[in-house]
């Protein structure tokens, strides 16, 4: 985690998407392979995003994000367009769970003056264990995510839950 | 120290740790259930995990609901992979036709007060109503429960939600449902439990709490649930397998907040489209022109919503011309039931497409899609664009007889005119 540092351009989005918005349920009835599904990502509120999205794509979005379906392709398209990390106000429960087991970072941070298009810069702040930092280049600001649970910390860090429990073979708190 | 919520003292009992808002504990799953939808994930990821045995067949069920008839080869496919998967550890499969999972596991009594049962599923939820701490999870998660037994939680800040008074004639659980979601909002329970209590749980039979659990998800809630009562033992009388452990809340329990809704003052809702929690008093929504009715789902295929739909149908004398009336029950008992005392035959009189139990076209899976620019309304628990499988059209949300009454007049009606 410490080694952490994402950069990219910020893909913004409103409150409560959910995952239904992200990934339709129709879609993954016929594939649940990401490379396949990525071209429907955010068909239903969005069609073009899928044609534009580039590899390193940040997803920015207000509160309670992926709410709805607690369906785990949703975390998985995200990752198979080449996105790795999702800010958020707030995720929905679920959503917040399938993207840490899967390795895509949330990171549930003040997102309301970040614009469509921002280049984004994310690192772990000053200090051992410090959250998350998120300087938007474009604006000058930086906002500081809130922390997440040291169990999500050490999921994240193995990788996601395969990984993760391919190493411990169970839970460890 | 403060007392303990209902969901405080069911996750200390299955974490054996004294669990309070906040904490994050490992937690035994009694039950876990997987989908047809969210099965062949938790395969994937049990053999990518290295899993050999499954610790606990029993504690683990499939319900093939999403795809029910499979409507493409594909689905085909991930019914024959979960079929063999739960042969070759032994876990028990509710095949095509058998009925929604979620409605399954509560007829079968599998849902017991102090309880544990999560599902891969976000309306997993329902549960709650049986006094189970009941919550929704992913597939990744489910494989992990396949192998070791346990889920991580972390301990809910609950938010305690007090009925009072009594549903009047032509208003029901489904519209107290609807004004909790306006009342709080898509988000307003993130992370947080609803416990619901108050004086008028002594009114509502457990059919009528399965619609305010269920739609807890809708708020962002971790889950939502009840205290157990007579009705709930009655409920589980002759259905519940094992001894189970009513749990009730401390009287000195700490909640983050308190909200009463006033049953008395309550009358029919509607949620309109996208948004669960755009929702209006049925009167405010009067005269929209409906082309679809939509009878089914986890939150309003039960019994008695089909016995309120028939009844508002039969004070009305006929469906609108060009309505399309769709009923799927939750459950083959539900079917069986509708069969025996005669509903389904008046259902088809009236000219309805009976569709295989199960989740049908709530999230477009299967079942009947609306075309373009149809307004369908619907006893599910939700309405986004694209929900039932096509972006074009529009639906609405409200109660078994509020639905019936559109489908009466061929446009959203107040159903409270069809007294008899």
């Amino acid at each position: 985690m410490t080694a952490l540092r994402l950069e990219g351009r910020a893909r913004v989005f409103g409150d409560d998407v959910n995952t239904d918005y992200i990934i339709a349920s129709r879609r993954k009835r016929e594939s649940l392979d990401p490379v396949v599904l990525r071209q429907y990502l955010f068909e239903e509120i969005d069609p073009r995003f899928a044609r534009s999205v580039e590899p390193g794509d940040l997803i920015v979005a207000g509160r309670n994000f992926g709410c709805g379906s607690a369906m785990e392709v949703a975390a998985t398209v995200v990752l198979g367009a080449g996105i790795r990390a999702v800010l958020a106000a707030s995720f929905s429960r679920t959503y917040f769970r399938n993207a840490v087991n899967n390795g895509l970072l949330p990171i549930p941070c003040d997102t309301s003056r970040i614009g469509e298009g921002d280049h984004l810069v994310i690192e772990p702040g000053a200090g051992e264990g410090s959250p998350l930092a998120i300087r938007d280049v474009t604006t000058g600001e930086t906002v500081i995510a809130a922390a997440l649970p040291d169990i999500m910390v050490d999921i994240l860090a193995a990788g996601g839950l395969v990984p993760y429990f391919r190493l411990h073979g169970g839970f460890r708190v | 120290m403060a007392g303990k919520t209902i969901s405080e003292k069911i996750l200390s009992a299955k974490s054996g740790r004294d669990a309070r808002a906040g904490d994050v504990v490992v937690c035994e799953v009694d039950l876990a259930l997987g989908t047809d939808a969210s099965g062949p994930m938790a395969i994937d990821y049990f053999e990518a995990m290295g899993g050999a045995g499954v610790r606990d067949p029993h504690r683990v069920v499939f319900a093939f609901d999403h795809y029910a008839p499979a409507p493409s080869i594909a689905t085909s496919r991930f019914h024959q992979r979960v079929r063999e998967f739960a042969a070759a550890h032994g876990i028990g499969v509710w095949d095509v036709g058998q009925g929604i999972g979620h409605q399954l596991i509560v007829e079968s009594g599998r849902a017991a007060p102090g309880s544990l049962v999560v599902g891969a599923d976000s309306h997993a939820v329902t549960y709650g109503a049986l006094n189970c701490f009941a919550t929704g999870i992913g597939s990744s998660d489910l494989a992990a429960i396949m192998i070791c037994g346990q889920v991580w939680l972390r301990v809910p800040e609950t938010i305690q939600v007090a009925l009072t008074g009594r549903l009047q004639e032509g208003v029901y659980a489904k519209d107290a449902a609807l004004s909790l979601a306006r009342q709080l909002g898509a988000g307003g329970a993130t992370y947080q439990a609803l416990e619901f209590g108050g004086p008028a749980l002594a009114t509502m039979d457990l059919e009528e709490r399965l619609v305010l659990s269920n739609f807890a998800v809708e708020m962002g809630a971790k889950n939502g649930i009840f205290p157990a009562d007579s009705r709930t033992f009655a409920y589980l009388e002759g259905r519940a397998g094992a001894a189970f452990s009513p749990v009730a809340p401390d009287a000195d329990a700490s909640y983050a907040r308190q909200i009463t809704l006033s049953l008395d003052e309550l009358i029919p809702q509607v949620a309109l489209p996208h948004e669960v929690d755009r929702v209006v008093p049925v009167t405010e929504a009067a005269g929209t022109p409906v082309h679809m009715v939509y009878l089914g789902t986890c939150t309003g295929g039960r019994v008695t919503d089909f016995h309120q739909a028939l009844a508002v149908l039969r004070a009305g004398g006929r469906v609108a011309p060009g309505v399309q009336l769709v009923v799927t029950p939750a459950s083959r008992s539900v079917l069986d039931a509708l069969v025996r005392d005669g509903s389904l035959a008046e259902f088809l009189a009236f000219g309805a497409a009976v569709v295989t139990p199960g989740c049908g076209s709530c999230c477009g899976t299967c079942g009947a899609i609306p075309g373009d620019q149809v307004n369908v309304i619907s006893t599910a628990n939700r309405n986004f664009k694209g929900r039932m499988g096509n972006g074009n059209a529009f639906i609405y949300l409200a109660s078994p007889a509020s639905c019936a009454a559109a489908a009466v007049r061929g446009a959203i009606a107040d159903p409270r005119e069809f007294r008899r």
